[in-house]
């Protein structure tokens, strides 16, 4: 009754086709350029895949990811300049400082919700980007910050030794993807999961559940927070470098457009979101189209998302395709009732 | 059995409830009342959602109005709303494994006690369907077998039968009448049907702008001059 049964197998047959193939075939495919944008894109959807926790899930808006995602990164390269801890350890305490600190960003969220939970989220990220421009990221130097800002030369935040080029990166990055969302999968199938979407619905009616609202819309921002923060650490490996401005508050305002394309309620939907984020603008440079076409694509997108498809693109898109081909096959068959297919 | 003495919650200058002292004894309590009469707002007092001005509630022996909120789905507080709050993202199954989950039993015996429970009400759908591409009818079933899962001792049902057709509506008084034989627990049935509270409720109380005016054998009360005049209308106007 656990909707094992229909399609279950066949399922994860694919995924784990498609997942090897990204993990073992692209990197023979493709040029270092595209593969540096889907590292990129792998990092993202990790951030998108925490986003939709929050706003497909519990339904709590927020526009601080960026700010979220830029603690990681901070933590992640503070202690790899500092120590000789191995870079397993080193994300997963990036993750545990940015699921402290994420915790207090999601404090508001448990008095507003909507539009004003949005806006704090936003405002918090200002904040916190205020400081990040002033301490900067580390690049080596010593003190609490590391920051040494007469250096000519900046040491390179390493990456591990398994993982130095950037193919090997890639995988890397991968993994780290696919660990980040086998917890988001665990939650939203178990307990928290069931407990977020009542919240969502009703908060009401959650409490009347036995739901302790409090705590799970807590556990909500400590799990993204988690995630987007082991992100952000693996995002400072990538880049070698971090400042600031790779950080603007206003991406963060893309990024939950992205999300609410993809699809906030599916993990699927995530991994699009990723691809959206970073494949998309890398595509745009190589054919010499013009990066404004991406917000303008991004407004439209959103807008079908919120008028045709509540589900995002990764439903809307295999649904439409099924729709296709059955309508083909339809064509082929010389069906003389269109009506008996067109649903 | 529950005991309410001198309940009384205040909204700014109005009182919903006015020093209400009621004891629901019996397996099925009605309580009934003209729109505004402070039904739902008891109900919301019970839930933990209202914070009276003064009053108490003893159930089974326990001051309800002591615990948490949420806690009280754990001491067997059930109650469904006005507006049926099945949750349309999840299957039949989850959605009733959900209340299991936050209740006192143990997670060993979820899976039978929640097919139990969804076989009790009769629910026509597979346990493995999404709430959400339910009709309104088996929407109501999935939150009465939420009301009925995991040892309840007090269910709370906030006109359940709204908007169903007769023959969904009297499925409905069916399960509504075995569930304290089956549960243990206590009903209580705020609704405009009389139909239905006849059929269902022993014993009925009137809430009238936030009095008491009857309590008794459901019968007796729906006789009664002053509920007639308050709440049912007279024979001519009928």
């Amino acid at each position: 009754m656990r909707l094992k049964g229909h399609g279950m197998l066949p399922r994860i047959v694919v995924i784990a086709a498609l997942y090897l193939f990204a993990l073992f075939g692209l990197p023979a495919l493709l040029s270092l350029y595209y593969i540096d944008s889907l590292t990129q894109a792998a990092i993202f959807s990790i951030v998108a895949v925490g986003l939709g926790v929050l706003v497909g899930r519990v339904g709590l808006y927020s526009l601080g990811q960026y700010a979220v995602l830029a603690i990681g990164a901070w933590v992640a390269a503070r202690l790899l300049f500092a120590t000789t801890l191995p870079y397993p350890v080193v994300l997963l305490a990036a993750g545990v400082v940015t699921m402290v600190i994420g915790m207090i960003f999601g404090l508001p969220a448990l008095r507003v919700r909507g539009l004003y939970l949005a806006l704090i989220t936003l405002m918090m990220a200002g904040a916190l980007t205020v400081v990040i421009t002033t301490t900067n990221f580390p690049n080596g130097g010593s003190g609490f910050w590391g920051y040494n800002g007469s250096t000519v030369h900046p040491a390179a935040i390493r990456r591990p030794a398994i993982a130095a080029g950037d193919p090997a990166y890639y995988r890397y990055s991968l993994v780290v993807a696919a660990i980040m969302f086998i917890l988001v999968f665990v939650h939203v199938r178990t307990k928290p999961g069931r407990a977020w979407v009542a919240i969502r619905q009703s908060e009401s009616a959650a409490l009347a559940a036995g739901i302790n609202t409090t705590l799970y819309k807590l556990w909500a921002w400590a799990l993204a927070s988690f995630v987007t923060g082991v992100a952000g650490g693996v995002l400072a490996g990538s880049s070698h470098y971090l400042y600031s401005i790779d950080f603007p508050v206003q991406d963060s305002i893309t990024l939950l457009a992205v999300v609410l394309m993809g699809g906030a309620y599916s993990l699927w939907g995530a991994v699009v979101a990723g691809l959206l984020l970073q494949l998309l603008p890398a595509l745009f440079q190589v054919w010499g189209v013009s990066n404004d076409w991406i917000t303008i694509l991004f407004g439209i997108g959103v807008l079908n998302v919120l008028i045709t498809a509540p589900r995002g693109l990764a439903d809307q898109v295999p649904r439409d395709l099924g729709r296709l081909v059955r309508k083909l096959r339809a064509v082929g068959q010389r069906a003389p009732a269109p009506e008996a297919t067109a649903r | 059995m529950m005991e309410v003495s001198g309940l009384t919650v205040r909204f700014g200058g109005v009182l919903p409830l006015d020093d209400v002292s009621v004891t629901f004894e019996s397996s099925t309590c009605g309580l009934i009342g003209p729109n505004g009469a402070g039904k739902t707002t008891f109900f919301n007092v019970l839930s933990g959602f209202v914070t009276p001005a003064s009053g108490r509630v003893r159930a089974f022996g326990e001051d309800l109005l002591a615990m948490a909120h949420y806690r009280r789905a754990r001491w067997g507080l059930r109650r469904t709303f006005q507006t049926e709050q099945a949750i349309e993202e999840l299957s039949v199954y989850d959605n009733v494994a959900m209340i299991h989950e936050h209740s006192r039993l143990t997670s060993s015996k979820r899976r039978d006690d929640v097919l139990e429970a969804i076989s009790f009400v009769g629910i026509q759908a597979s346990p493995s369907d999404r709430v959400g591409t339910l009709g309104a009818g088996e929407r109501r079933l999935v939150e009465m077998a939420r009301c009925v899962v995991g040892s309840p001792r007090l269910v709370l049902l906030d006109e359940p039968a709204a908007g169903l057709p007769d023959d969904e509506t009297n499925h409905l008084a069916a399960v509504i009448r075995r569930i304290p034989q089956h549960t243990g627990a206590l009903v209580v049935l705020v609704d405009h049907d009389m139909g239905l509270v006849s059929a269902t409720c022993e014993t009925t109380s009137v809430l009238d702008f936030g009095h008491l005016i009857a309590s008794g054998p459901t019968a007796e009360v729906l006789q009664d001059e002053r509920v007639v005049n308050a709440y049912l209308g007279t024979k001519e106007v009928a």
